[in-house]
């Protein structure tokens, strides 16, 4: 069964998600860099299918897609949901907010029961590390993981390192600085993980009470001093500062974090030139970067968003393609 | 499956291990309505048709005494209730156990400790001794009636799990048990260290998120308690310590001549934060499991006498709490009916504690700490004996335990050594061995 597009060279889809080994995306410290380099691959062919206007993409049709986010989130949520329909999918919403999981049900069967009324995939969203692992261990169905509290956001991950890899060819040998929250970040994690599987060098920076001498451990370089790091930096990642998950102020103010840590334009002036500057959203304008940053020449924070979807249809495709072929005679 | 009710025994060719009177051999005990009688009787001494227990391969040792044991009631019955905890106590080889004061209401009247002890007492499983809060409703603020509490019938206080976090009230609390000559239990902890923590603060916890509890926490709380100790003088007894700081700070008061006691949980002796990378919940306990360091330190001090006393930590939570997200769900493990296989399979197989020291930590001292007449098998002595079969290979399976809980962090290890009788006052609390 081919993917009935609507326009241009038909794709061997089939053959990508034949190959797939995993039946689960719930972080990237569990994917070699050959997988994530064929996510990759994959999201490249539906981003040109899209941009061809091949958006009516029918291969996961009959399929269905639950969103189960405990947390609240409208970027991640809608653009799993397009990528769900951009593939025929349809798609179930669910979120935490005036539901069963606030009149005292367990998360675990709040899940079994979104996967009783027929899904093939959840994508879940949770403040607690480990939900989405915890959920595959109960459900048949295949689990995404859209973001474990500070844990993993594993396609955030792909799609930052997707967006470096378009605009630079390859990860290999680029230092990459992840900038501000640390500590509280799933996007730091899923980072560091994708990227130094692919053979970047990685740079957390921030106040040293959101990155700590521990980070050492993962391999990476630890900088408190944005200004020191910044002549060397290929990619800046501007992290949002997790306000909601800190339990005591790990600075004495926004201000003081801006004077510190802000990419203000004076910084950019201070950096390659061909610098990289991303932002995984939402942005607090004036406090990780401001706005001339964000909406300058360097930034590649509106391509982060384009290449979000295209990572969400390759990674559902990969978990769910293997069942069409066996059950496209009974889905009709 | 009857019982039998009878409390004269001869028990014959088991290896006597009893540290309190520095044996480790073969023996023949001889029990006498209740009470220890004679070792190694001659013929003519005992009556010739008394039964006899055939401890061929066994170790007969005293029973093992728990410290800190939550039975559940009151408040707490959908985790363990007193029966169930006390049926699971002696499964375990447990003839006493000391109940933790984390009740609801708490233990802080005289009637609460009553309401225990009657309880208990028609059971007639093992015998229940009972812990008081330090502090009224154990809210860590003004001392519990502590003199009443004592009169009623107390052993020991302890706010534990809940470290005692105000110092004013611990120096307070430690001066004023010291009056009654009764030991003051804590859990050290430096909460505000560790605000909303769900594991051991290392690589571990940082790959996975999960808010941390730091090891300094702990040793900060130790190196507080141990000073506030030589201050104030008193008997004190740290619950359950986990990190090397806090094992090297004992250590280092012990050669100072400070009397105190540490206490160790045993799942802190052999497993490592590694278990959390599962995000089990069951995995959750305090004081968490730590990285191998620290395990290989607790070991060490166990092995050198910095640790005096392996208490369960047992913990029963039902499975509606556990099942909640990891940093929703409640800390804690049942463990009662581990703790001697755990002992014998992480401690005393590889050569880390001898049978001696073993039974020194899970029997003898805690008797002492507790100023119980137990915890020897000395003619006279109420005979509260365990024999155990050292050997059997057995698999935990959390569906066969008799606690009320299922929370083990040990569903499926396989463990060596298993109770195969258990005697209180002489009284067989299992069915009849068959050889």
């Amino acid at each position: 069964m081919s993917g009935h597009e609507t326009g241009g060279e038909p794709t061997d889809w089939e053959s990508w998600s034949q190959s797939w080994k995993h039946h689960h995306l719930l972080g990237l410290e569990l994917h070699s860099a050959e997988e994530i380099q064929s996510i990759l691959d994959l999201a490249e062919l539906f981003a040109q299918a899209s941009q061809e206007g091949r958006n009516r993409l029918t291969l996961l049709r009959g399929f269905t897609v639950a969103n189960l986010f405990f947390e609240n989130s409208t970027r991640t949520r809608n653009s799993f949901s397009l990528a769900a329909k951009r593939l025929g999918a349809d798609t179930v919403e669910f979120s935490s907010a005036g539901s069963s999981t606030s009149k005292g049900e367990t998360f675990i069967d709040t899940a079994k029961t979104i996967e009783a009324m027929g899904v093939d995939a959840v994508v879940v969203r949770h403040a607690t590390p480990g939900t989405p692992h915890l959920l595959a261990k109960h459900l048949s169905c295949s689990v995404l993981n859209a973001g474990d509290g500070p844990h993993e956001h594993p396609t955030q991950g792909l799609l930052d390192i997707l967006t470096i890899r378009q605009h630079r060819g390859s990860l290999k040998g680029l230092t990459v600085g992840l900038i501000g929250d640390i500590e509280h970040s799933r996007t730091a994690r899923s980072n560091i993980w994708g990227l130094q599987k692919l053979g970047a060098h990685v740079i957390v920076c921030g106040p040293a009470t959101l990155v700590s001498r521990r980070w050492k451990q993962l391999g990476v370089e630890t900088s408190h001093r944005l200004d020191d790091i910044l002549p060397r930096c290929d990619v800046l990642n501007l992290l949002r500062i997790q306000f909601e998950r800190q339990t005591m102020r790990p600075f004495p103010s926004v201000h003081e974090y801006g004077l510190l840590y802000a990419m203000t334009k004076e910084r950019l002036a201070r950096s390659k030139p061909d610098v990289l500057i991303l932002a995984p959203g939402p942005i607090n304008r004036g406090v990780e970067l401001t706005s001339e940053v964000a909406d300058g020449h360097h930034s590649v924070i509106l391509h982060q968003v384009a290449n979000g979807i295209s990572i969400r249809m390759a990674v559902l495709w990969l978990l769910l393609g293997r069942r069409v072929a066996s059950e496209s005679f009974a889905r009709g | 499956m009857a019982v039998d009710a009878k409390s004269s025994w001869l028990i014959e060719k088991a290896r006597l291990i009893d540290p309190s009177q520095s044996i480790d051999g073969i023996r023949t005990l001889w029990i006498d309505n209740g009470l220890v009688a004679g070792i190694d009787p001659v013929p003519g001494q005992f009556p010739q048709d008394l039964p006899r227990i055939d401890g061929t391969g066994c170790i007969l040792a005293p029973g093992l005494i728990d410290i800190g044991t939550e039975l559940g009631e009151p408040g707490r019955e959908e985790d363990e209730t007193i029966a169930s905890g006390c049926q699971a106590a002696l499964a375990g080889g447990f003839t006493s156990l000391a109940c933790s004061a984390h009740t609801m209401p708490p233990i802080d009247s005289p009637a609460a400790v009553q309401f225990i002890l009657e309880k208990a007492s028609r059971l007639a499983a093992c015998k229940v001794h009972v812990i008081g809060c330090v502090s009224k409703d154990r809210t860590g603020e003004q001392l519990a009636e502590i003199g009443s509490l004592v009169e009623a019938g107390v052993i020991a206080v302890s706010d534990a799990p809940r470290p005692i976090e105000n110092t004013a009230l611990l120096r307070r609390a430690l001066e004023y048990c010291s009056m009654f000559g009764i030991p003051l239990l804590d859990q050290p902890e430096v909460r505000s260290l560790s605000p909303y923590g769900v594991m051991h603060e290392g690589l571990v916890q940082l790959q996975l998120g999960l808010p941390p509890m730091p090891a300094e926490a702990e040793d900060l709380a130790t190196a507080r308690d141990l000073r506030l100790l030589e201050a104030t003088g008193g008997i004190l007894h740290l619950v359950a310590v986990s990190t090397q700081g806090s094992v090297e700070l004992c250590r280092r008061a012990k050669h100072r001549g400070l009397r105190f006691t540490a206490g160790v949980f045993p799942v802190n002796f052999h497993l490592t934060d590694e278990s959390l990378r599962s995000f089990d919940s069951h995995f959750k306990v305090n004081p968490p499991l730590r990285s191998q360091e620290h395990v290989v330190a607790v070991q060490a001090g166990l092995a050198d006498g910095t640790i005096d006393i392996i208490s369960s930590g047992h913990k029963a939570r039902s499975l509606e709490k556990k099942i909640q997200e990891i940093d929703k769900a409640p800390f804690g493990m049942i463990s009662l009916e581990t703790t001697l296989a755990e002992v014998i399979t992480y401690l005393i197989a590889p050569g880390i504690l001898n049978w001696s020291q073993a039974i020194e930590k899970l029997s003898c001292n805690p008797a002492r700490l507790l100023g119980l007449p137990t915890g020897t098998l000395r003619v006279g002595a109420p005979a509260d004996l365990i024999l155990i079969d050292p050997q059997e290979r057995w698999t935990v399976d959390p569906e066969l335990l008799v606690s009320r809980g299922t929370n083990t962090p040990l569903a499926g290890q396989v463990l060596q050594g298993r109770v195969r009788q258990c005697m209180v006052d002489g009284q067989p609390k299992m069915p009849p061995m068959h050889p």
